[in-house]
């Protein structure tokens, strides 16, 4: 298969700089739109290439970016174009690797992005544990600056651009872009209402675009290429590739460039390996912690959003966790829950007061103290807070998602704990 | 914060000019200045390690906005600490693929080498221990961050490598 977003990036292989970036052909899509394609066009080709969203919802691209005021239709002031880089999914560790080992291509991606909103300021708003990112990133800005692919008329072509790397001071839920926006406003993040969407006004009030760090480094590929090469490099239903990932106790954990659609079971053996000696598959959660688990059955399905979807579950990040055998389910719903609870922002009572209680009655289970009626309360959880519309955004129905799942594949696990007044698994870590 | 009883200090006479200098640098693409809020804090924290009350008194006066809401800000963030930290922050995934592969164990190791709990630091503050939101590095768990560098595949060998120096109840 070709390598299109990890062409640059090899084990074992430097980070490339400006000049390694572009002896690999970098920086030739921002030279093709800038010596002639509109803002519409380059627009238009991202629309007809099928790109969807790749930081969890799949949300289509161009349609995203449609929704911007142009032109006359925009009153004057900035446009924000913001690069989601606040990776913090549980089991998600994609971006890092986009962004330590070819800073230049998510550049690349955000000034041709931020060219097809008339954006004229970008910000990275990245985690600020991710250190060495920050700094690759900070260098690359450098060198775009003084190459003139930022600052006032890019290459020539009047158009203009500034970009800032940000740091966050760190929240799951600065992820939410209207959290993000929030942030980045110097604020408390809590997520905003929506409408007004941000696209119409986010950052200051201001039109703005939020994507996430792997769907802006497919631009400059796209708009060099066109969208029918990159409908092509799907194997099933969805346009281009995607940087899939597997955590938890298999043999060569990591994660790879390969096609849309591409089947779990060979990311799964044949990339990451199988599961390690001794222990047998029990389920996943297919796109981060906030995802639904699947099991054995669905280990044929295409990792597409609607397959997925339709399987009961979401592609989210495409970075699978996988539960083996001797991991006790319910001490892993317990783990995820304590994270959601602690990053809850604290503004809607269903989350903040729902996730703790949810991870009481959990630890309860967990800790053999649990009674029958404990998974009646689980079950009204899921219903009440993990309803969309019940909560002020999708952290909480998020969390219920992997509960609610293991309730349904992995009932018996929470009844023998109840039963037996202890966690079967006596991994040593339980609760 | 008991902010009642603080005499608002001159803004000049907390901030350094070399604070004053960045938080400037940073309003240059700010609309309004209460936007550098966060910046100011992890620009104040850099150089003090954390965020005392009088850091942030000063910094909200030099921000045009109350206290009160600056304190808002500064709780809800991990990286900003309202309380003083050891040389060295270790940030300690116990997210869910770091679990699977054993981060509980590990934990109770760094635990018992350095005789803290998290949210404590060790009595030489060399470091401070507390748990972080996954890290990212799935594929090499169970990780953590000592100061600014990760370290992966972490078993009890590795904690008692790093942390050779700094044994509990060591009178260094």
């Amino acid at each position: 298969m070709e390598k299109v977003l990890t062409r640059n990036i090899e084990p074992g292989k430097a980070p490339t700089d400006m000049a390694a970036y572009e002896a690999n052909g970098g920086y030739q899509g921002l030279r093709k739109a800038m010596s002639g394609m509109s803002p519409l066009e380059c627009r238009e080709v991202v629309s007809a290439s099928n790109l969807r969203g790749r930081g969890g919802a799949g949300f289509p691209t161009g349609m995203k970016w449609s929704f911007v005021p142009m032109d006359d239709k925009c009153t004057p002031g900035h446009k924000y174009l913001v690069c989601n880089a606040d990776e913090m999914e549980p089991g998600a560790f994609k971006d890092r690797l986009l962004m330590e080992y070819d800073p230049h291509q998510l550049i690349e991606g955000m000034i041709l992005s931020a060219y097809c909103i008339g954006a004229d300021l970008s910000y990275i708003f990245i985690r600020g544990e991710y250190v060495v990112a920050i700094e690759r990133l900070r260098q690359a800005l450098v060198e775009c600056y003084a190459k003139g692919y930022l600052g006032d008329n890019i290459l020539g072509s009047g158009f203009k651009l500034d970009m800032y790397v940000h740091p966050s001071a760190g929240r799951y839920i600065c992820g939410e872009e209207t959290a993000l926006i929030n942030a980045l406003e110097g604020k408390r993040a809590n997520p905003r209402a929506k409408p007004p969407f941000p696209q119409v006004s986010g950052l200051w009030g201001r039109p703005t675009i939020v994507n996430n760090v792997e769907t802006l480094c497919n631009i400059p590929h796209i708009i060099e290429r066109g969208a029918e090469w990159f409908k092509s490099l799907g194997v099933g239903e969805d346009a281009g590739t995607k940087i899939f990932g597997v955590s938890g106790r298999v043999k060569t954990p990591g994660c790879w460039e390969l096609p849309m659609g591409t089947p779990i079971r060979e990311i799964l053996e044949n990339y990451a390996g199988g599961m390690q000696d001794g222990l047998q598959l029990k389920g996943f959660l297919p796109g981060g912690g906030s995802t639904d688990f699947l099991t054995q059955e669905h280990l044929d399905l295409a990792m597409d959003y609607n397959v997925i979807s339709k399987a009961g579950s979401r592609m989210g990040t495409g970075t699978m966790i996988i539960l083996d055998d001797q991991t006790c389910p319910v001490g892993m719903v317990l783990n995820l829950i304590r994270f959601f609870a602690h990053e809850s922002c604290g503004f809607c009572t269903p989350c903040r007061d729902g996730l703790p209680w949810t991870r009481q009655v959990l630890e309860e289970i967990e800790q053999g103290r649990g009674k029958t009626e404990d998974l009646d309360t689980l079950e009204y959880q899921i219903n009440y807070i993990g309803a969309i519309g019940n909560t002020h955004c999708a952290l909480a129905p998020g969390a219920m998602e992997p509960l609610q799942s293991a309730l349904k594949y992995f009932r018996e696990d929470f009844e023998r704990h109840i039963s037996g007044s202890c966690c079967p698994y006596h991994s040593g870590k339980g609760a | 914060m008991s902010n009642a009883k603080m005499i608002q200090s001159d803004i000049s006479s907390v901030l350094t000019l070399q604070e004053m200098a960045e938080i400037d640098h940073e309003l240059e693409h700010i609309p309004y200045k209460s936007g550098a809020a966060i910046d100011a804090l992890k620009i104040v924290q850099a150089g003090r390690g954390w965020v005392s009350d009088e850091s942030l008194q000063a910094i909200a006066k030099y921000l045009d906005m109350s206290a009160e809401e600056l304190e808002g800000v500064a709780t809800f963030y991990n990286l900003i600490y309202r309380r003083p930290v050891g040389e060295k922050v270790i940030l300690f995934c116990d997210s869910v693929s770091c679990w699977i592969s054993g981060c509980d164990s590990i934990k109770q190791t760094i635990s018992d080498t350095l005789g803290i709990d998290y949210g404590e630091t060790t009595e030489d503050n060399r470091y401070t221990l507390l748990p972080v939101p996954c890290l990212g590095a799935c594929d090499r768990a169970p990780v953590m961050m000592v100061g600014d560098d990760l370290v992966t595949h972490l078993d009890d060998n590795k904690i008692s490598e790093i942390f050779a120096s700094s044994k509990a109840g060591d009178q260094s």
